[in-house]
């Protein structure tokens, strides 16, 4: 399968949403370093807190999304807006969340790395390898419901090195559950390289352990990731169980927001660079001729003006009253 | 010579120091070598001792502080760094069924002389996930010493202490105390630290204010908001003694009751959650001895059973602070 058997419109899609994803992120650290200069203090302008961005691997989120609906269920990470916005979270309502507005996800109460959209079954958390066994929860409800929805569990390279991660791949195989296990490999679990965490040099690999199919595909191809994806997706609803499947792709930023990344050499950089996925698709796109240079440029602009509002409501939005801070910790009462 | 320390060089220096020392010392945990620890703690420390005794390690906590029991069973010193308080999650069986167990189970055969080291505490819209003191649910396990500097001074003495115990010890350091140039910290936390390596004992109180109307105790960085609050409670006439617990196991009991017999009130003041803590905790032990000679019912501000919201001002509305402990303190002796 190539490119030249994938409709048009699905191809501008997965161009709009790689793009909307890098150009809401970029905007997003413009915003983030408000407040924090000259001395860049963390807790300090309209966006606090840790941000993790994703500059760079959108391909794994759009590439994978793109065959979901909404009653699939993706968990990420603490480095999820890709997956958020290929997921179809409302823009508007997940940054007035990450500015710790009302009118936010949440209201405010999760924050960036804990985004919650039940309406699109998306969800993340902040702990390394917690989506993995959830992920197979999900499985189980749809068997036992027999419904044909999917999970998606994220991890970053690192988290494979978590327990939770061998724990639910064996629980899914065995149990013949419809999970995607997604490996984002950036190469990178902060500032500890791969080749110096990892016994093994593709994620994949340990997929033969557990008896289940096990791709290691170049993420700097958004193509090939959505071939592998539609593959395991459609395997999942089937009913023929989970897959693992890593996408190797490269940050373009730091590890968070402020991170100086001095233990990362220039070379990784530099690939990061090369295998952006986002400009190859574009080139790709306009050298085969499936779009202009017209049509790409108004897609980016939509995006942007997209991005500007959401940008504008979150600012636009109140703060939640304090008081709200010491209700919702249980369902069904205050 | 003593020089004015960040408290995050002081623990480096501890550990620097008990490793030329001791050979059986070494250091493991995720980000401790080139980055150095995320918030300081082992800064500097991979360029003296190398990565055979300063280990990065995969994200595989529930592995890396296991494997902690089995180098001290074969008489070694880990000190193993849980990078967030609030990933005990992942490895809690081999800290309190194991490390905190294998002396007692083995009628004293067996030794863990193991530092378990973890950031801690909130302020910085960091949420839910990241931002716990959780010392309290600790505390409660038997077998695990629990410290808890709020000063370089301490936090360097204390260390050294908790490395040469034969007793695993739980060594909590709130990131905002740390002096990092990205988490803003009480200037007071940095004080003068000694180059030469010194002690500070495990189970011994601070009185770090005196006063006659009114006992604080507390830890960490309440410390410093406990002190604030005494200068301005003196404008108005009170006088309030401001106890730093330092350890909360073993606790200085003789400390804490000696002050409240003398000031007949005690406020408790705790970061870590409210209910089943140590906020409770030392209410009863003052209690339980003198209780009938308190001149008010003992009071405490603890941060309400709630989990951390990420919006700022609900963050703010609930940790305790400044104006909190004035005004429960005003309520108390009027
Ligand atoms: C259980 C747990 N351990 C450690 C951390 C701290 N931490 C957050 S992100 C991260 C690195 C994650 O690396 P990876 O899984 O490869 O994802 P990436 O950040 O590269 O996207 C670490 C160690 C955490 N959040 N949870």
């Amino acid at each position: 399968m190539g490119v030249e058997e994938i409709p048009k419109e699905t191809l501008l899609e997965i161009y709009r949403t790689m793009h909307k994803i890098r150009t809401y992120e970029e905007t997003l650290a413009k915003w983030y370093y408000e407040g924090k200069s000259p001395r860049f203090d963390i807790s300090a302008g309209p966006i606090p807190g840790e941000l993790h961005l994703s500059s760079g691997q959108e391909s794994a989120a759009v590439g994978v999304c793109v065959h979901l609906k909404d009653e699939d269920a993706v968990m990420g990470t603490h480095r999820a807006h890709h997956f958020a916005i290929a997921k179809g979270v409302d823009l508007k309502k997940m940054t007035a969340e990450i500015f710790g507005k009302a009118t936010g996800l949440s209201g405010g109460k999760g924050g960036h790395m804990h985004l919650f959209d039940a309406a699109k079954n998306f969800s993340c958390s902040g702990i390394v390898g917690a989506s993995f066994p959830q992920a197979v929860g999900v499985g189980i409800a749809a068997k036992l419901k027999g419904e044909d929805y999917v999970a998606v569990a994220v991890g970053g390279d690192g988290a494979a090195n978590q327990g939770t991660f061998h724990e639910a791949l064996n629980l899914a195989a065995l149990w013949k559950l419809p999970v995607i296990f997604l490996i984002e490999d950036n190469g990178w679990a902060i500032s500890v390289p791969k080749d110096k965490s990892t016994a093994v040099a593709k994620n994949s690999e340990r997929a033969k352990a557990y008896g289940i199919p096990g791709v290691s595909v170049d993420g700097a191809d958004v193509i090939a990731v959505y071939e592998v994806a539609k593959e395991a997706v459609e395997r999942a609803r089937r009913g023929e169980g989970p897959s693992l499947i890593e996408v190797r792709t490269y940050r373009l930023r730091g590890h968070f927001e402020g991170d100086p990344q001095l233990y990362r050499p220039k070379e990784d950089f530099e690939l990061a660079k090369e295998k952006d996925p986002l400009a190859n698709f574009r080139k790709l796109l306009l050298e085969k001729g499936i779009a202009t240079e017209e049509e790409l440029a108004r897609i980016e602009e939509e995006n942007e003006r997209e991005v500007r509002e959401a940008i504008d409501f979150a600012l636009n939005s109140l703060y939640p009253e304090p008081e709200e801070a010491l209700k919702g910790v249980f369902a069904g009462g205050e | 010579m003593a020089r004015k320390l960040p408290m995050y060089k002081a623990i480096a220096e501890a550990i620097a120091q008990e490793m030329e020392r001791d050979e059986n010392v070494f250091v493991m945990g995720e980000d401790i070598g080139a980055y150095g620890g995320i918030f300081g703690a082992t800064n500097g420390l991979l360029e003296k001792f190398g990565p055979e005794r300063v280990r990065d390690t995969p994200i595989s906590e529930s592995a890396f502080i296991g494997a902690a029991l089995g180098a001290a069973s074969k008489g070694m010193r880990p000190i193993v760094e849980l990078m967030f308080v609030d990933f005990f999650g992942v490895a809690m069986d081999q800290i309190y069924n194991h490390i905190a167990k294998a002396h007692y189970m083995s009628g004293g055969q067996v030794r863990m002389p193991i530092v378990i080291t973890t950031a801690i505490g909130g302020g910085y819209s960091d949420a839910a996930q990241h931002s716990q003191c959780l010392y309290g649910l600790f505390a409660h396990v038997p077998g695990l010493k629990i410290v808890i500097p709020s000063n370089s001074y301490d936090a360097k003495g204390l260390m050294i202490s908790s490395i040469r115990d034969d007793n695993p010890v739980m060594y909590f350091f709130h990131k905002g105390l740390m002096g990092l140039g990205w988490m803003p910290s009480p200037d007071e936390a940095a004080v003068e630290v000694p180059e030469e390596p010194y002690t500070v004992p495990i189970g011994e109180a601070k009185v770090v204010r005196e006063g006659d109307d009114v006992t604080i105790a507390t830890v960490s960085r309440m410390v410093y908001e406990a002190l604030w609050a005494a200068e301005e409670l003196e404008k108005d006439g009170i006088s309030a003694e401001v106890i730093d617990l330092r350890t909360l196991v073993p606790l200085d009991k003789e400390t804490l009751v000696n002050s409240v017999r003398k000031t007949g009130r005690l406020l408790v003041v705790d970061e870590d959650y409210m209910s089943y803590g140590m906020s409770g905790e030392i209410i009863a032990t003052v209690v339980e001895r003198i209780g009938n000679e308190l001149r008010a019912l003992p009071r405490r501000i603890a941060y309400p059973d709630i989990p951390v919201p990420y919006s700022r001002v609900l963050e703010r509305f609930v940790l305790p602070d400044k104006e909190k402990i004035v005004k429960t303190v005003k309520d108390m002796v009027g």
